[in-house]
């Protein structure tokens, strides 16, 4: 469908300096800050720990420790990249672990049916959340404030004032469990036996990034598109190999492959994807990005923070199943203050606070950050209250720099 | 009588890329009414903004000097202070406080231990609501008086400071024919008092009825002070907010019109925030293939709104009216409607409403006709980007890479990407608010080839525009409009800006 651009027969256009491949590629101290913060983080905390942060089964740990913030947070970047906030998160989290632990333990509902069921039982309260927002107006802050208590509420209701549990093997092997070897152990040398089907996935996992990568990259020059400098896309991609490879080879050698990891790792994927390349995503970028042009161009904004809505009460009940399975029991204060993390982890991760800026991909790395120094200063000894110091003047440290950089860069907004 | 109270001095004001005053003086005479009067866009407000130390001292160069004395104000209070006070246009109430306290916001009579004494604010408030002839309880919230009721209670406030000199901005804008009577009468009766006042006003027949002599404004410059005693009449007037010297260019190009494609027929939209006020009021026009309209009107006539009403309701309530595309009538009740019948919008204010700053400029350019480029929900990147990179030549955007901020761009840059937008969506009928707004004489021209270019290809153009030698220089036929009715259509022939100024100042009673 070439005849989109209508223009093109009628104008000679006028003579531009063809964009040479290679060269300029503006370090964005912005975007990449995150990850060198991240990096340093890490290092930081192995050097401290001596190694032990980085042992295989510690490694381990912090996946599954963190993996509920850090499905929220998918949900919360995608919400905050949209100029909306969600503070209800922590509660819809313990009333879908209720109704999850409600189904399956009092109801005898078949694991499978009852995880859908709650999932829908997430979108329906995402929904609802979603209708107040979209279509009545109300600022997210006031709705999510009051979905907070509402269902915080509904929680105690369904449960009084004790757990239900425990749950179903299957649900407990998603949260907590690992694959198992289907194809056993191989040696390692010095590093010992290490699960071979965990280490062909990561290899596989490897191959298709800097595939896809290499594609894209050919892609673009095709198109005569500037791309970065081929060692400035061999260390990129070099890096993030080494990396994967590490945490596969510590993994295998622990237990093999976390099912969360699995889990967390296809909706990571899925939400990129959509963020990037979907017509919804690129809508949601431009409603945070400025709502009334959005609304010019014929972008309906309301069914879009609509479904962002929707979508994050999916991830909620989605987490709220996670967190329940783990601990084999819903609980009443299941989820207490876990919206904070999630939008910590959005912040931390590049989300601008005004909206339109954000990559589910830095909501993950916020996300592990604060999970690194959690563990880091637990493994240390350190008392919860300067854990929770320590996070906070992290916080807002990236927020600030964030800022800074913004008023350096003099865009204008 | 004669003693000046006023003398502003080769001031001149520049923001960035565009000279908003250049070299202006003005003379004002104690107890005198001075009006001042120009074109949208003269300098008028800016003028008044120097004045009243909205701009400081240091941001301008000239002199200001009052009641003989040099006067460097660091801000509004500093002008204050010496008793110059400036109504805004838009009224600044705090619409929950009552009468009494916006009169003494910023100003609290105060009593012992320096807590608020509410019975002299009410009080002292009640006199000055009897000397503005305002019959209200000062205790009344603001938001429950009307427009011309709030703007006494301004005027009431700057009383309360001592003024000395009023400015006013458009202070009959929003008023009916009864409220504005009475508020130049109050003018008239301050002025016995001994106020001076300098008012700033599009309405000539008021500025005729009440004023002692007219500074007009004319490109930031200074044009002339006629002295109002004797019989000046509005064309007087007139010829000089336009009669400027054409040393603008436009592009040549010879129209070839086809069918009519878009008709809008008895449209009438209503204010969104006072449901009773008309703002647009059964207009009706007619746009060609291949034709550029352009539409006239000074500051409030209506022309933003009937176009944005037009295009999918985005402004207004209480929509009346028929919509036809090639003869055929249409339903337009969303933006999404009507790019699908091919209308599109630019609009006159860019950052607010027409791009996402901190979005590049590739996609800024596929925002309105992103689904062209898509599969099944899925954008095609690189399909974006070739499509963003033609624009970038055709249109001649200058900028790095497709890939840089929009926010970083020039006024004119940012023009040609929202021009792209809706190119992009294969509108044929486009609509442009203020198109070369803000923007410098060499990217005009480039604004207005990119404008003859659309309308070669077929497509319709409405331009709306508040410069008068711009909407004559590219348009083939106009319409004006003046308190949201068509007030005139003439051809290109037929257009000078003195006709044009007629019709866009045309009121109720002067036409009948």
């Amino acid at each position: 469908m070439s005849s989109v651009v209508s223009a093109d027969k009628a104008v000679s256009p006028p003579p531009a300096e063809r964009p040479k491949p290679g060269r300029t590629l503006p370090v964005n101290l912005r975007q990449s800050g995150i990850y060198i913060a991240f990096a340093l983080i890490v290092a930081l905390f192995a050097a401290l720990t001596g190694g032990q942060l980085l042992s295989p089964q510690n490694i381990s740990n912090i996946i599954v420790q963190n993996s509920y913030i850090l499905i929220l947070s998918i949900g919360m970047i995608l919400i905050i990249i949209g100029g909306h906030i969600d503070l209800s998160v922590g509660s819809v989290v313990a009333v879908t672990g209720a109704i999850a632990a409600v189904l399956m333990v009092e109801h005898d509902v078949p694991w499978p049916l009852a995880v859908l069921l709650t999932i829908l039982a997430g979108a329906a309260i995402g929904a609802w959340q979603g209708y107040w927002i979209a279509y009545f107006e109300i600022p997210a802050f006031i709705v999510t404030l009051a979905g907070m208590l509402v269902f915080r509420a509904l929680t105690l209701t369904v449960l009084g004032n004790q757990g239900i549990g425990p749950f179903p093997d299957e649900v407990r092997t998603i949260a907590n469990g690992f694959l198992s070897g289907y194809l056993g152990n191989i040696g390692l040398g010095p590093l010992g036996g290490a699960d071979l089907f965990t280490l062909l996935v990561a290899l596989a996992l490897v191959g298709g990034y800097v595939g896809l990568g290499w594609r894209n990259r050919q892609g673009r020059i095709r198109y005569g598109q500037k791309v970065e400098p081929l060692t400035l896309f061999a260390l990129k991609y070099g890096l993030g190999v080494v990396v994967v490879m590490f945490m596969a080879v510590q993994l295998a050698r622990f237990k093999n492959m976390p099912w969360v990891l699995v889990l967390l790792g296809v909706l990571v994927l899925g939400s990129t994807l959509v963020m990037n390349r979907a017509v919804f995503g690129r809508h949601v970028y431009a409603l945070g990005g400025n709502p009334l042009a959005a609304r010019l161009s014929g972008i309906k904004v309301k069914s879009v923070s609509f479904w962002l809505f929707v979508n994050m009460g999916v991830l909620s009940a989605i987490a709220g199943i996670v967190f329940a399975g783990r601990l084999n029991q819903a609980g009443p204060t299941a989820g207490n203050m876990f919206e904070l993390d999630a939008i910590a982890a959005a912040f931390i991760g590049g989300a601008a606070v005004q909206g339109g800026v954000g990559k589910v991909v830095g909501a993950i790395t916020g996300g592990l950050i604060m999970g690194v120094i959690n563990n880091g200063m637990s493994l240390l000894g350190a008392p919860s209250e300067r854990v929770m110091l320590i996070k906070g003047l992290v916080l807002l440290a990236a927020v600030a720099f964030d800022i800074w950089a913004k008023r350096r860069a003099g865009t204008s907004r | 009588m004669s003693d000046v109270i006023l003398r502003m001095r080769g001031i001149t004001k520049t923001f960035p890329a565009v000279k908003a005053l250049q070299d202006v003086n003005l003379e004002v005479r104690r107890g005198e009414i001075h009006a001042i009067c120009g074109e949208n866009g003269a300098g008028k407000s800016t003028l008044m903004k120097v004045l009243s130390g909205v701009y400081p001292h240091g941001e301008y160069s000239g002199e200001i000097e009052f009641e003989g004395e040099p006067c460097r104000f660091s801000g509004i209070r500093d002008s204050e202070q010496r008793g110059i006070v400036i109504i805004h246009q838009e009224l600044a109430l705090s619409p929950y406080l009552s009468i009494a306290e916006n009169i003494y916001l910023g100003n609290e009579r105060r009593g012992r231990f320096g807590l608020i004494d509410w019975n002299r604010t009410n009080a002292d408030a009640a006199k000055l609501l009897e000397r503005v002839g305002l019959k209200e309880n000062p205790v009344t919230p603001a938001m429950e008086l009307g427009v011309g009721k709030q703007q006494l209670v301004e005027i009431a406030k700057a009383l309360s400071k001592r003024v000395k000199l009023l400015i006013l901005d458009e202070p009959t804008a929003a008023l009916n024919d009864a409220d504005s009577a009475h508020l130049l009468d109050l003018l008239r009766g301050l002025r016995d008092e001994g106020i001076t006042c300098v008012i700033i006003s599009h309405k000539l027949n008021e500025i005729r009825a009440i004023a002692d002599s007219t500074t007009i404004l004319r490109d930031g410059r200074t044009i002339e002070t006629l002295d109002m005693s004797g019989d000046v009449s509005e064309d007087r007037i007139i010829s000089g907010m336009v009669g400027r010297d054409l040393d603008h260019r436009f592009p040549d190009r010879v129209p070839d019109i086809g069918d009519e494609v878009l008709r809008i027929e008895d449209w009438t939209v209503h204010s969104p925030t006072q449901h009773d006020r008309i703002v647009v009021d059964r207009a009706s026009l007619t746009l060609r293939r291949g034709e550029i309209v352009g539409l006239a009107g000074l500051m409030g006539a209506g022309r933003t709104e009937l176009a944005m009403s037009v295009f999918g309701r985005s402004y207004g309530t209480g929509i009346s009216g028929r919509i036809y595309k090639d003869g055929k009538e249409i339903s337009v009740r969303t933006v999404t409607d009507a790019i699908r019948h091919g209308i599109a919008y630019a609009t006159e204010d860019r950052k607010t409403y027409g791009l996402n700053l901190i979005e590049d400029v590739k996609r800024n350019v596929s925002a309105a006709g992103l689904r062209s480029l898509a599969k099944a929900g899925w954008v095609n990147d690189n399909r974006e980007y070739e499509v963003a990179e033609r624009f970038r030549k055709e249109m001649n955007i200058k900028t790095p890479s497709v890939l840089a901020p929009t926010g970083q761009l020039s006024g004119g840059n940012q023009q040609k990407v929202v021009l792209s937008k809706w190119i992009f969506t294969d509108a044929d009928v486009l609509i442009l608010d203020e198109p070369t707004r803000g923007i410098d004489v060499g990217a005009k021209y480039e604004i207005y080839s990119i404008i003859n270019r659309m309308a070669d290809q077929g497509r319709a153009v409405l331009v709306i525009s508040s410069e008068l030698p711009e909407l004559i220089g590219i348009c083939d036929r106009l319409y004006a409009m003046a308190e949201g009715r068509i007030t005139g259509e003439v051809s290109r022939a037929d257009a000078t800006p003195e006709r044009l100024m007629q019709y866009m100042t045309q009121t109720e009673e002067t036409r009948a």
